[in-house]
């Protein structure tokens, strides 16, 4: 059940041209990022061979471009997931879901699930760039794993958040503009100051991402994860319960 | 088929309520429906039809009541209960951007209709429906008219016991009307059909009990039969060639008001308990009147409701 609404919001961001449109763009500007980087290893090659214990490829490339495509995303993912369930509310749809036999917490899961499915699409292209530095020389596995995972884990966090979101509200815009208000605030949690480990540290999604970044897999950083993955979701449950108990605004 | 389809009491709701805030749109109202049975909820825009529809499909909790679906409380065990609902709501609930065999194989789906019985499934609500030719075309681009039938077969597909129907017949043209009407009727065969309506006349031409809905409550609930003889009963309606006074037939014994439809015609509003006739007639040959015509007059919604209105005593 859970599998049948995740594979009808895919095929709801597959035949949405929006979707199609930024997923072009967010591949442009990321392929543009690998060549400028691999370009720059090129240049720095030859004084890195006299070091030891130099940096790679995958540290100098890849790395940085995991990064770009953690920022990007974060803008990208309110845009891919503000329709899944304000368009609903919009087109009033929901009571399809709501009289089904299927309970709110699959609705979610499914719609979760679903995005989820679709994020994993830039992970991999950005992973299958990455992989690809394998042709001109060795790459380091490991770092390039931990990324992926990193990135993974970030984007169902993003996808977990634009969800809540756009359960708040019938148009999808505004989803839109809530979801990049709320994972932006997250950013500059991190950025206000970057030394301190105090609170807004605790808040800072990207701040789990860079310790992935640099191929660190901490226990913590994943349970991180998983807490605020399970919450924002808890919290787009609990709304659309109250949709159910409060009305429609009817 | 599931041995639940034996039950014969498909639907029942007690003392069913919901507010809004401060103001109720649904009090105490009492639903049974039986299998084979077609319930027609009557009443204006506001009257608390839509309320109560999706309090019986589970899209809406009520504030006070309970609801038993096949003998499965709604409110403790939604999904199992879900299961024999089909829900048409006042809008239908469709995909613009899935095909009609998309969208219908989403809903049978959804529903839990397990994966090699859907294709079986789809056929079949589709030839109900008249959709035959249309598995291809985008929801999107479909007429109201197919809409609203891709809507209905969307409640259906799996098969429910109970198919609640708001409003099904609003926005479609006279044809479509009739053939939505039709399958109405073909439906009711060993399911229970509740339909939501503001057209008198649906509910007499497809239904087989009615409860009239005024304010959020229930102020009329009886077979169809007992409807037409209420309606016959209360309104006459009276043709003069020389027409009196308004005044005048408002001063014969038992009628309490006098609409007039056009210079000779009029519509006498009688009292339950006093049947002016005789006394019409009677004064009509002595005073030299004319009448011509004399029958039970075809109410409008409208007269219902003021009659209905007019008996409830203050509550």
């Amino acid at each position: 059940m859970i599998l049948t609404l995740a594979g009808k919001e895919l095929r709801g961001l597959f035949s949405s041209p929006l979707a199609w449109i930024v997923a072009a763009l967010l591949q442009l500007i990321l392929a543009w990022v690998f060549l400028m980087r691999l370009d720059s290893f090129l240049e720095l090659q030859p004084r890195l061979a006299q070091l030891a214990d130099a940096p790679g490829a995958s540290e100098i490339v890849t790395a940085p471009l995991f990064s770009a495509a953690a920022v990007i995303l974060m803008m990208a993912t309110p845009i891919f997931g503000m329709r899944l369930i304000a368009e609903e509310r919009r087109n009033r749809t929901m009571p399809l879901l709501m009289s089904a036999p299927i309970s709110m917490t699959q609705i979610v899961l499914g719609k979760f699930l679903g995005l989820c499915a679709f994020l994993m699409l830039p992970v991999g292209m950005v992973s299958a760039m990455g992989a690809a530095l394998a042709a001109g020389g060795e790459i380091d596995l490991g770092l390039l794993a931990a990324n992926a995972l990193g990135l993974a884990l970030l984007l169902a966090t993003f996808a977990a958040v634009v969800l809540f979101a756009s359960s708040l509200t019938s148009q999808p815009i505004i989803a839109a503009v809530l979801g990049l208000g709320i994972l932006l605030a997250s950013w500059l949690a991190s950025l206000a100051n970057p030394d301190s480990a105090g609170v807004l540290q605790l808040l800072s999604v990207t701040r789990r991402f860079e310790r992935f970044n640099t191929g660190l897999v901490d226990s913590a950083d994943l349970a991180w994860h998983a807490i605020a993955i399970v919450l924002f979701l808890l919290l787009t449950i609990r709304r659309l319960d109250r949709d159910r108990l409060v009305g429609h605004g009817a | 088929m599931p041995i639940e389809s034996s039950v014969a009491t498909t639907v029942s709701a007690r003392q069913l309520s919901r507010h809004f805030g401060a103001h109720a749109a649904v009090r105490n109202i009492d639903l049974t429906l039986r299998r084979g049975e077609v319930l027609g909820l009557l009443g204006p825009n506001g009257a608390g039809k839509t309320t109560t529809m999706q309090m019986l499909t589970g899209t809406l909790a009520p504030s006070a009541g309970s609801i038993c679906i096949c003998d499965i409380d709604l409110v403790n065990h939604p999904v199992e209960a879900k299961r024999h609902i089909g829900y048409l709501p006042e809008h239908p609930p469709l995909y613009r951007e899935l095909t009609v065999d998309e969208f219908l194989r989403l809903a049978a789906r959804l529903h839990g209709l397990p994966r090699k019985r859907v294709t079986q499934a789809l056929a079949c609500a589709k030839a109900r429906c008249g959709l035959s030719d249309t598995g291809r075309r985008l929801l999107g681009s479909l007429s109201k008219g197919y809409q609203q039938r891709v809507g209905i077969a969307q409640a259906i597909i799996h098969d429910p016991d109970v198919v609640v129907l708001d409003e099904p017949t609003v926005g479609l043209d006279p044809i479509q009307i009739r053939d939505i009407r039709a399958l109405i009727r073909e439906l009711r065969e060993n399911r229970s059909v509740i339909l939501s309506t503001h057209i008198l006349p649906e509910v007499e031409s497809v239904c087989d009990r009615v409860e009239i809905l005024h304010q959020g409550r229930v102020v009329f609930s009886d077979t169809i039969g007992g409807l037409d003889r209420f309606n016959r009963g209360l309104a006459l309606q009276a043709a003069f060639r020389n027409p009196p006074q308004v005044e005048a037939l408002a001063a014969l014994t038992g009628v309490m008001r006098v609409e007039a439809l056009d210079e000779q015609q009029f519509v006498l509003h009688r009292d339950p308990q006093h049947d002016p006739t005789d006394a019409l007639v009677t004064r009509s040959v002595q005073a030299g009147w004319g009448l011509y015509q004399l029958g039970p007059a075809h109410s409008r919604l409208e007269d219902v409701f003021v009659q209905l209105t007019h008996e409830e005593p203050a509550a």
